[in-house]
């Protein structure tokens, strides 16, 4: 079947050594019509080179107010199949792991009740599948609920899908269980995913260590990094055979050949906080000074391996840049142990967000809310005492919100016993 | 039962979350969970997990579009089931790893990755530039200042000898964001490509009140550039222009505000952000080029910029150095010598904190 839009300029697209979504659409709009009119409507944007979609329109399944993002095109005339062309968020399984039968049924609903198109996946997590109608919506959720066991995801103001590194399914750096506790919170607060109740969205992500490859630090109000409080452990043996080039350094990322490793200038000398030392012989490493950055782990990987007290560092905030600048989570708990049920940490997420809740403003995330009232409010709210490890430096402006609790008398005074002290 | 349209109630489910992690955790997996020991990667694109009981898990990562269809998944389900016993998953990069136990049937499914033509690149792993994560652009979003995939593709297209490769001194992450927004996380990035629109909204009076809750509006900007205001007989807003920093979040509340403009939008980059703790703490990704048009199909000024910066970055800087850890040991003035990028007025921070950017100290370098 010949494809009804012509699409010259997508089709420079098809050609290359990376894959190319236009050949993939272009597969299936022979036989599916929205999937013919995407690719028009993106061949008009890419001449116009302006967007064709409006936002905007309040749709869902009943009793959720998340998981659905209406979506309608500007040129219904030219797109008719597109006009409605609404997202449903899916929420993914904890790090992405699947088994082809669950994947093989939900492509046999999507390509009946929906366009065919997938993000695989979106940022957040989510599976998304995108471009369906609004009477198709209740039919899917039926079907992702029953026949796959899945469920949406979250959108709006609510708690957002969490998600997490791959952690100890397949990597030996994990210092928590990531799946278990993305699992944990995403069960917990189902309520709180699926409908908005908080002024603005809420973002947990876990990462197993401080290499943090879900990138929790930039963007989880509430980022939950793994770390441990003991020593590296350290197999000597295995260090003297990355020096005599007997195992290949950095678990191959630079490329699989053997070389000796120059231990000193690869792995001493950028310890950010030279704790480490080499005789020859021995690896030393001043525990008490590292700070756990996990370059000399990342580079011998079979010799170097975290501790074993381990736990997770609680941050939280990361924000938009968009008034007072932006910023990464900031260390609220230095550490945590987290094991089964997480009740400190849920105790701690329940003062969090009550505390959000009262007093931010609608569209406030926590972050902007944390700088609009001060950490100390914050800190106060979560019962969470001030540590150095919270911050760079202490202030360096003198301009301190004394509290009058802290000074004898409060901050009632005595102006005729000053009087009388002092003449006017 | 059947699903009944007439009855939504009818055995209804909600609120049972996602399938349980482990449901689909291959059998491996779940017998050595928390006991991988060490892993290496063979070549580019292959891992090698080994557990403490001796067991090995081999992955094959490839790249993706992300925006794939019903046929992609399809085919990728059939190559799981015939190496993989059914088993695999996504990073969160956009790449697929197919997840092989039996060591006779790795070459093999990498032979046949490579014999479907140019669905399935191996790579992404070490030292090399791994798939680029982004947001929908054209395809889906309504605010974006530029397209997604398409550029995306363009860069890949370019970059290609690197996603397969361990040449570089670390790994190089590149992200795009198609508006201000920036719902893909690219301000931590290596190298982000950044939609921007550069002209502010114009105000169809006389929909403006049929179609917005002008108090939302007014309160939707950030900057407070948007005012009530009466045009004609119409209750309409202003915009002080001056004010506007181009964000569409006005737009968003109300659509008879246009801001999307062919000529005014295009593409700012950003380099040396880095999210792991790896030596140098997280760092985010600083102005690099204010503005380049958008070219459809193939963003050749885009995918040109980004090229030179990968390039310069290979060939100049030190082992495991990431480019923000690069650009911080010759300095910026250095950066822009050596990329022969123009140094405007956009690049000196004029927002608030703005000065805590600006050089206080004589030390720089000629
Ligand atoms: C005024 C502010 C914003 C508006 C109007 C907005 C609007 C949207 C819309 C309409 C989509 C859906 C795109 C589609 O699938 O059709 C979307 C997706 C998304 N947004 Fe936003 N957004 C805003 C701010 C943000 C911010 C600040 C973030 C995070 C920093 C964010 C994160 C996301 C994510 C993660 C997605 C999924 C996108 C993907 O995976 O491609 N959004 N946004
Ligand atoms: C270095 C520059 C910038 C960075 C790193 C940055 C980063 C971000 C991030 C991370 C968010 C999501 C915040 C959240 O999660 O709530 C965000 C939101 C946003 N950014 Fe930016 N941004 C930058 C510059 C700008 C600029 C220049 C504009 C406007 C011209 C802008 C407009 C916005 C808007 C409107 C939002 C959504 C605010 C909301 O959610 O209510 N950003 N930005
Ligand atoms: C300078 C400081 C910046 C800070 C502190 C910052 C912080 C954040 C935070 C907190 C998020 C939350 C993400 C989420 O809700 O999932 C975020 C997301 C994001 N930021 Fe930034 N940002 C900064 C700069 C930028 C810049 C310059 C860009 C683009 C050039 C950008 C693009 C994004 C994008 C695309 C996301 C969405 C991440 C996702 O949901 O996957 N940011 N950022
Ligand atoms: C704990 C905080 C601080 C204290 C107690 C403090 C105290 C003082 C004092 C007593 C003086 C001498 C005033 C005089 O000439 O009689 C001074 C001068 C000055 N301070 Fe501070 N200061 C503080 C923080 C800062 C900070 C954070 C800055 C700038 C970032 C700053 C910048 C200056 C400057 C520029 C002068 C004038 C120096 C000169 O003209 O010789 N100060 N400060
Ligand atoms: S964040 Fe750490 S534990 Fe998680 S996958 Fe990455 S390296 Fe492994
Ligand atoms: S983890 Fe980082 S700080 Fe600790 S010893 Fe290793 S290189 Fe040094
Ligand atoms: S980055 Fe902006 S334009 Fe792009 S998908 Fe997200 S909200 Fe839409
Ligand atoms: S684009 Fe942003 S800054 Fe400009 S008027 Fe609209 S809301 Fe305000």
């Amino acid at each position: 079947m010949a494809l009804k839009h012509k699409t010259p300029m997508l089709d420079e697209l098809m050609k290359g050594p990376w894959p190319s979504f236009v050949t993939d659409i272009k597969r299936v709009a022979e036989r599916k019509p929205q999937c013919d009119d995407i690719l028009g409507l993106m061949e008009l944007s890419y001449k116009d080179r302006e967007g064709h979609w409006k936002h905007g329109g309040i749709v869902g399944v009943f009793g959720y107010g998340g998981g659905v993002i209406g979506r309608y095109c500007d040129r219904p005339d030219l797109f008719p199949n597109v006009a409605h062309f609404h997202t449903m968020r899916v929420n993914q399984p904890a790090s992405k792991f699947y088994k082809t039968d669950v994947l093989r049924k939900l492509c046999d609903i999507w390509e009946e009740k929906g366009s065919g198109l997938f993000n695989f996946h979106g940022s957040t997590g989510d599976i998304i599948l995108l471009g369906t109608t609004t009477d198709q919506l209740e039919a899917i959720f039926y079907e992702l609920t029953h026949e796959l066991g899945m469920d949406l995801g979250g959108s709006g103001s609510n708690m957002r899908t969490p998600e997490g590194c791959v952690g100890r399914a397949r990597c030996e750096w994990s210092c928590l269980d990531t799946q278990d506790i993305v699992y944990d919170i995403t069960m917990r607060y189902q309520d709180e995913l699926h409908r908005p109740a908080f002024p603005y969205k809420f973002k947990f992500k876990v990462s197993g260590c401080p290499n943090d490859c879900v990138a929790a630090i930039a963007r989880a109000d509430c980022s939950i990094i793994g770390t441990w409080r003991d020593k590296i452990r350290i197999d000597q043996e295995a260090v003297r055979a990355y020096v005599g080039g007997e195992l290949v350094p950095h678990g191959g990322a630079d490329g699989p050949e053997k070389r000796p490793l120059d231990i000193q200038a690869e792995v001493i000398d950028k310890c950010p906080t030279k704790c480490m030392e080499w005789d020859g012989k021995n690896l030393k490493i001043w525990d008490e000074d590292c700070v756990r950055c996990m370059h000399c782990i990342n580079i011998m990987p079979r010799a170097l391996r975290p501790g074993e007290d381990v736990g997770a560092t609680i941050l939280v905030g990361s924000k938009a840049p968009i008034l007072e600048g932006a910023q990464l989570s900031s260390v609220i708990i230095p550490f945590m142990k987290m094991e089964p049920p997480y009740e400190e940490f849920h105790e701690f997420v329940g003062k969090m967000w009550d505390w959000w809740m009262e007093h931010g403003k609608n569209r406030e995330r926590l972050g902007e809310l944390i700088q609009r009232l001060g950490m100390r409010e914050f800190l106060r709210a979560t019962d969470v005492k001030p540590d150095p490890r919270m911050v760079n430096t202490p202030r360096y402006n003198p301009y301190i919100f004394y509290d009058p609790d802290d000074v004898p008398g409060g901050w009632s005074r005595d102006p005729k016993a000053y009087r009388e002290r002092h003449q006017p | 039962m059947p699903f009944d349209p007439n009855d939504i109630m009818k055995d209804r489910l909600t609120d049972i979350g996602p399938p349980k992690y482990d449901k689909f955790f291959p059998p491996i997996v779940k017998e050595n969970y928390g006991k991988w020991k060490y892993h290496e990667i063979l070549e580019p694109g292959v891992l090698l997990h080994v557990s403490e009981t001796g067991a090995k898990l081999y992955s094959v990562r490839v790249g993706t579009a992300r925006l794939v269809t019903v046929d992609y998944i399809r085919e990728v389900c059939d190559i799981a089931d015939k190496y993989c016993d059914g088993y695999l998953r996504w990073t969160t990069r956009n790449n697929i790893e197919f997840l092989i136990t039996d060591e006779s049937k790795l070459r093999p499914l990498i032979e046949d990755l490579k014999s479907r033509g140019n669905w399935f690149p191996i790579g992404g792993t070490g030292a090399s530039i791994t798939n680029i994560v982004h947001t929908q652009g054209w395809i889906h979003c309504h605010t974006p200042a530029t397209d997604s995939s398409g550029i995306v593709k363009a860069v890949m297209d370019e970059l290609f000898e690197y996603f397969g490769s361990h040449k570089l001194p670390a790994q190089v992450r590149i992200a795009l964001a198609c508006c201000l927004n920036m719902c893909g996380a690219v301000h931590c990035s290596d190298i982000a490509i950044l939609g921007v629109h550069r002209k502010p909204p114009f105000i169809e009076h006389e929909r403006v009140q049929n179609v917005c809750e002008i108090p939302l509006v007014i309160a939707s900007c950030p900057t407070a550039a948007i005012k009530p205001k009466k045009v004609g007989e119409y209750k309409s807003i202003e915009i002080n222009e001056a004010r506007c920093m181009f964000c569409g979040n006005c737009y968003t509340m109300c659509p008879a505000l246009p801001i999307a403009d062919q000529d005014g939008d295009g593409i700012a980059i950003w380099v040396g952000g880095k999210v792991s703790n790896s030596r140098v703490p997280p760092m985010f990704s600083k102005l690099a080029i204010p503005y380049l048009p958008n070219e459809p199909p193939r963003w050749p000024s885009t995918v040109k910029a980004v090229k030179k910066i990968v390039e310069i970055y290979a060939s100049d800087a030190r082992r495991y150095e990431r480019i923000g850890e690069w650009i911080n040991r010759i300095g910026w003035e250095r950066f822009f010598e050596k990329t022969g990028f123009e140094f405007r007025h956009e690049h000196i921070d004029d927002y608030r904190l703005a000065m805590t950017t600006w050089r206080t100290t004589t030390q720089f370098k000629f």
